[in-house]
């Protein structure tokens, strides 16, 4: 198989005015359709939407610190884990890294001028603009309580909540899904630079097109989901309501096939920006590139076949429960064949521990404990004693909040040179990778135990010899919040009194590191010409040489 | 193509599919026993082929983009199946 290296050549910096000097009117920004500019539009949308959901989440925390209900009634309670979910899952979680840094970064790495269908990137981001408006006016009107899988039949025939415009916001965020798939898929096959091969995209690419492949095919079935339950429920159509010939299980299996491939949404961006920083700060090529990219293939593959893990005590057929349940120890082994090349890429590397490569090394053990709790719950005997607890909730935090978010995070580190021009303060930042990584351990990690114990999820009450778990939860969550608004503030502060960045302050290969910080409008002066592949951090056959500090915004000014 | 005739024969395609919508609601009432759900079937069926083969233009199409649209039969073909492996055993074994 080929080798991966960097384009030959520096590329001249163009001396045109960066992406962010293009205009400074709000028309020059909500009008735009420069895929960097809509990249920072969905930031800020995401970002918004992000301690909307934490907010959410913090009163929930503080409710369970006690066994007594004494902060929120049980109706405020399940609106409250319904926002939280709602939010985090269809407006942060799964438009955070591939709308975010796969607009920015896609045309950048492949060494295009902007994506296939510009004016269709921003109409992606008006969409989830719209269906967000929705949901928060289903909020500030009084709030939804079937929490955020809308499981029929209390979603169509009981609840009293604002069902509807909760359904019809997640619809049009959909549809801003499957358009982003789209562009995406378009601008990788159409618009790579000559010599760009697909054995020599970076994996970060890869990863966001078989992200895009699943938002392709996964969402319209979430679409279709939507229209049902708007047909049962305001119609009156008999379809999953079981007293007049309907079945509320097929509901579960029409939502968990666009969700449960969701869930490869979310994660399969993480392990391209993984597999990105990894191999940038062990300064070490991909172990095993080939191997990376099919198994992110097989993963976004077999991801559709595993829905039923999700069902095994909702009255679906032992049978059927056998095949999803082999199906979904399947999907594990791409997911540690990732893992295992990772932790070989690391092996014998040179490597630095700066907040990026943090952030990522997090990912890796916090990714691994979650993907094997994940075979517990597909094992269906341990299935049937933890479905419906905090077991379940701790796995699928260690998943998409200790996985996706601490590789977003990892993400913004990185790519923050690149999409402003400045450095952060690297001491706080390691700082806040480090209480990240601990915040989050000490407020998931009791869960699985209690979990295990017996606590049921969506409760605001519980059994007082379940307290200490909880206020152990409660406690780290508010490390977690401490680790969370740190980025903010520094990140912020770099905007102003940071550093000028240079063009490749970390010393990377990659297309996106041979232009200017930040890009100009069209990305390169010229379009560069790839003749060897990603990641020739050193010779092939040959360890990396000893670590050479890095002196950080000196060499190339951009 | 003129505008024109690309309006024209998509305002057909839509006469066609609405005609077939009444079909399908009028078959709902006259008592097939089980063939109600095949002749509802049947006429999905040939929605789809409407829609597909002509609306969409894969009749006209090179190999690779009905390649592509046979991924989203292939797709769909998964989630009928394993659905069915639920619903279709459901009982067994009671």
């Amino acid at each position: 198989m080929t080798t991966i290296a960097a384009p030959s050549g520096d590329l001249p910096v163009s001396s045109e005015p960066s992406y962010l000097s293009a205009g400074y009117t709000l028309g020059s920004w909500l009008g735009t359709s420069d895929h960097k500019r809509i990249a920072i539009l969905y930031a800020i949308s995401v970002t918004l939407f992000f301690f909307l959901g934490g907010i959410a989440v913090t009163i929930v925390r503080v409710e369970l610190f006690t066994p007594e209900a004494d902060v929120v009634t049980a109706d405020t309670y399940n609106r409250l884990f319904t926002l939280h979910g709602v939010i985090m899952v269809w407006f942060f979680m799964i438009p955070s890294i591939p709308n975010i840094f796969g607009n920015f970064l896609l045309p950048l790495m492949i060494g295009a001028p902007d994506v296939a269908f510009p004016r269709l990137n921003l109409m992606s981001w008006y969409l989830n603009i719209g269906g967000a408006s929705l949901t928060i006016y289903a909020l500030i009107a009084g709030g939804v309580d079937t929490g955020w899988t809308f499981y029929t039949p209390f979603s169509t025939m009981f609840s009293n909540t604002h069902v509807l415009a909760t359904a019809a916001g997640v619809f049009l965020a959909g549809f801003s899904s499957i358009a982003t798939g789209v562009n995406f898929i378009a601008t990788t096959h159409m618009l790579r630079a000559p010599g760009m091969t697909w054995f020599r995209l970076p994996l970060f690419v890869w990863a966001i097109y078989a992200t895009s492949i699943v938002m392709v095919l996964a969402t319209p079935v979430l679409a279709i989901t939507l229209i049902l339950i708007v047909a049962e429920r305001w119609l009156g159509l008999p379809i999953f309501d079981p007293s007049r010939g309907g079945d509320p299980v097929l509901f579960q299996h029409l939502f968990w096939f666009y969700s449960h491939p969701a869930v490869y949404i979310m994660v399969l961006p993480a392990m391209g920006v993984v597999s990105e920083v990894i191999t940038c700060f062990a300064r070490r090529r991909v172990f095993g590139y080939t191997f990376m990219v099919y198994a992110m293939i097989g993963i976004a593959g077999i991801g559709f076949f595993v829905w039923g893990h999700h069902m095994f005590v909702a009255g679906m057929s032992p049978y059927a429960g056998l095949i999803f349940s082999f199906l979904s120890f399947v999907v594990a082994v791409p997911s540690a064949i990732k893992v295992f090349n990772w932790t070989a890429t690391l092996y014998r590397g040179q490597i630095s521990f700066d907040a990026p490569m943090l952030y990522a090394l997090g990912f890796l053990g916090l990714f691994t404990i979650g993907g094997l709790t994940g075979l517990f719950l597909a094992s269906i005997p341990v299935d049937v004693h933890v479905t419906d607890t905090y077991f379940v909730v701790a796995h699928f935090h260690y998943i998409m909040v200790g996985g996706t978010v601490s590789a977003f995070f990892a993400a913004l580190h990185f790519w923050w040179p690149k999409i402003t021009g400045r450095l952060y303060p690297e001491t706080w930042a390691r700082f806040a990778a480090i209480l990240m990584f601990f915040g989050f351990n000490f407020t998931f990690f009791p869960q699985f135990i209690v979990g295990y114990l017996g606590m049921p999820r969506r409760y605001h009450v519980y059994p007082p010899e379940f307290q200490v778990y909880n206020v152990l939860s409660s406690a780290g969550a508010v490390i977690l919040a401490a680790a969370y608004l740190m980025p903010l503030g520094y990140l912020a502060w770099s905007l102003v009194w940071g550093r000028r960045a240079g063009r490749n302050p970390w010393d990377a290969t990659g297309l996106e590191w041979q232009t200017a910080s930040p890009p100009p409008r069209e990305n390169f002066p010229r379009t560069p010409h790839v003749d060897v592949g990603p990641y020739d951090y050193h010779p092939e056959g040959m360890s990396p040489a000893p670590y050479q500090p890095r002196h950080r915004g000196q060499g190339d000014q951009a | 193509m003129s505008v024109w005739s690309l309006w024209r024969r998509n305002l057909l395609i839509w006469l066609a599919l609405l005609i077939l919508l009444g079909l399908t609601f009028a078959l709902a009432y006259i008592p097939l026993g089980p063939f109600n759900i095949v002749a509802a079937l049947g006429i999905a069926a040939i929605k789809v082929g409407l829609v597909s083969f002509l609306f969409m233009g894969l009749a006209r199409s090179s190999a690779l983009i009905r390649l592509a649209a046979a991924a989203g039969i292939f797709w769909l073909i998964v989630l009928f199946s394993l659905t069915l492996s639920d619903i279709l055993t459901r009982l067994s074994g009671r």
